[in-house]
């Protein structure tokens, strides 16, 4: 390329710095080649038969080509590679978000036809095609997530607070290592387990809201103390001295210095863990099975749940085959609602929690 | 009450590794003990075997006698924690509880050991330690606000009104101005010179004319070599250490001629 642009700079000869001055192209000529790079996609993939997906291919491709092309041109080696690599990484972060977006999308088209009043306040009971609402199983869902948070939370937090403060030696590592088995069970184990148990004790028929919170436990204890593990570790130690050093007991100092002020971390750890197995499935079907009516008691027969009730609105519509449809992709979108809810509130925690220096 | 501590033949060790060998060493009530000596030649690990701290460290243990007011201190049937309220500690880092306020920290000692103590008792006990401590007149408008908001001479200050507030006999000081500037420096040896009417204080400094000001007596520790355990050398007068001392080994330390 031709350097007359740059003469004036260079006859004036500034004493050369430590830092080399270069050339740089303004950011709209970046742009516009990357976009003239997608135009030119566009017409390449209507040659072949005109597709969207096609059309962006070829235009990102071209597009990258081109911006590291001028710029090497321009600006040198050195910052072409630069260029590449942050379209390619840029690239692949699109390509990340396309599912995630095209879901939500679908999710949202296909459920915001049921997501009305009566979704929010009917159960399925005597309602064999159209109408009807998830309310029973929005109840149950809930019923049963909090019970299995009673029940996993305590004994998560303990594992890691064992973990952290007490433990040492082989027992420490047999835990952490049994925590990390515990991660990777199936979800269907977990079910199959809860499943075993109860009617080791009920026989045959049991299907209880608590034998569905038993599996999802079994499923959040590992989240929770991997979690709550993690938030504990970074408590610095020079909390726990100042507090010895005040005569403080062990236990004292883990419960009253050490717990609150991992607060923060651990509530988001444990809301995280919630949205882990809130949209569980597998174990709930075989475990608290469904019902078109309310209940209420986890310790007494059947109960509705959201993902149960979205699989048998799919598999087993009734006679309006699209209304089942309908309220299966609605019982969806609120299960991503709740997972987005419980995400917001775990933000929330933390930043409430968080301790505060304010000057 | 200030108690006299005597220490005999204390070796410290961090699961094998001897880290400090053979400490002989009296402490007298009333009056502050300097400990000096280069770096890593164990001051803190001496330290805090006082009130022994050092064995929430796992693999510390010690070997030997502290004896407060006739009773061994690593004694069969004492309690650590027992011993660790009679013998309050100050770090070198200053450490104020981030979740509490000016206030909590202050009654932490109370307040975390369930002490039963009336709320007009507690306001008292705060008040006073934190005057002990030279702070009530810069924080007693906001003794809500937490305590990790204040300035870093401030926050050592509000350690030191914590660990007097639970009321020791003795007072152990970890380097407690080497991260202050000056003033805040100034004011953390005037408070030592008033807290010693009440108090056993042993400090650890690098600032020997820290420790000819402050100190009544003053303990020189020494490294032979790098992996050989930290001894203590000399203990004396501050007087004597800083004039006339009896081993070269001080004389060169003190004057900058060692290594
Ligand atoms: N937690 C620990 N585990 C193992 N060894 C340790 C530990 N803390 C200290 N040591 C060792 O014990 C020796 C004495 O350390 P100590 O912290 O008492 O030195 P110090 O005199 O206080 O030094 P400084 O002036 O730098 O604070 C050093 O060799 C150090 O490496
Ligand atoms: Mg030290």
């Amino acid at each position: 390329m031709s350097t007359d642009t740059r003469a004036a700079p260079e006859t004036a000869a500034p004493p050369r710095g430590p830092v080399r001055v270069e050339r740089r192209l303004p950011r709209f000529a970046l742009v516009g080649v990357y976009l003239a790079g997608i135009v030119l996609g566009a017409g390449l993939s209507a040659l072949t038969g005109f597709s969207i997906a096609a059309a962006l291919v070829y235009g990102v491709v071209l597009g990258t080509l081109g911006v590291y092309l001028v710029t090497r041109a321009v600006q040198g080696r050195r910052k072409a590679t630069d260029r590449l690599v942050t379209s390619l990484v840029t690239t692949a972060f699109g390509i990340a978000m396309i599912p995630l977006i095209s879901l939500v999308w679908t999710v949202l088209d296909k459920g915001l036809a049921r997501f009305d009043g009566d979704f929010f306040t009917m159960s399925m009971f005597r309602v064999v095609g159209e109408g009807g609402g998830a309310y029973h199983a929005i109840i149950g869902t809930l019923v049963i997530t909090a019970l299995a948070t009673v029940i996993a939370v305590p004994i998560g937090l303990m594992t890691a607070i064992y973990l952290v403060e007490y433990g040492s030696g082989r027992l420490k590592r047999a835990i952490t290592f049994f925590v990390d088995v515990m991660t990777g069970i199936p979800s269907i184990v977990a079910g199959l387990f809860a499943f075993a148990l109860f009617t080791l004790i009920f026989g045959n028929d049991a299907r209880l809201g608590v034998m569905g919170a038993v599996a999802l436990a079994v499923l959040m204890i590992p989240v929770v103390v991997r979690s709550c593990e993690e938030v504990l570790k970074l408590v610095p130690n020079e909390y726990r001295e100042a507090s010895y050093a005040l005569g403080v007991p062990k236990w004292r100092t883990v419960v009253k210095v050490v717990l609150p002020t991992a607060m923060a971390g651990l509530g988001t750890g444990v809301t995280l863990s919630v949205a882990r197995v809130v949209g569980e499935t597998a174990p709930l079907l075989i475990t608290v099975g469904l019902i078109t009516g309310t209940n209420l008691n986890p310790f007494d027969g059947r109960m509705a749940t959201l993902p149960v009730f979205a699989f048998y609105q799919l598999t087993q519509p009734g006679t309006a085959t699209q209304a089942f449809i309908d309220r299966a992709w609605t019982a969806a979108l609120l299960l991503i609602i709740l997972v987005m809810a419980l995400n917001v509130v775990a933000r929330l925690i933390s930043r409430f929690f968080a301790p505060k220096t304010g000057r | 009450m200030a108690k006299r501590i005597e220490v005999s033949d204390l070796s410290i060790y961090y699961n094998n590794f001897l880290a400090v060998e053979g400490v002989n060493i009296s402490i007298e009530p009333r009056s502050i003990t300097a400990i000096i000596g280069p770096s890593g030649c164990g001051k803190s690990t001496f330290l805090r075997t006082l009130n022994r701290m050092h064995e929430v460290i796992p693999g510390g243990r010690v070997e030997g006698k502290v004896v407060m007011d006739g009773q061994d201190l690593y004694g069969e049937d004492v309690d650590p924690v027992d011993v660790r309220r009679q013998i309050g500690m100050v770090f070198q880092r200053p450490n104020p509880f981030p979740t509490m306020s000016i206030y909590g920290n202050v009654a932490a000692g109370i307040r975390l050991n369930n002490t039963k103590m009336k709320k007009s008792d507690l306001d008292d006990l705060v008040e006073r330690s934190l005057k002990g401590a030279n702070l009530w007149n810069e924080v007693k408008d906001r003794l809500d606000r937490p305590g990790a908001g204040l300035s870093g001479g401030q926050q050592q200050r509000l350690c030191i009104a914590r660990a007097i507030a639970i009321e020791p006999d003795v007072l152990l000081m970890d380097e407690p101005a080497s991260a202050l500037d000056p003033i805040s420096t100034l004011a953390i040896e005037d408070l030592m010179h008033e807290l010693k009417e009440r108090f056993t204080i042993v400090i650890v400094t690098h600032n020997m004319q820290q420790a000819a000001r402050v100190s009544e007596s003053t303990g020189f520790f020494n490294l032979n070599g790098i992996g050989q355990p930290g001894r203590l050398i000399e203990f004396n007068s501050t007087e004597k250490i800083f004039g006339n001392p009896d081993v070269k080994a001080t004389e060169d330390y003190i004057s900058g001629r060692f290594g």
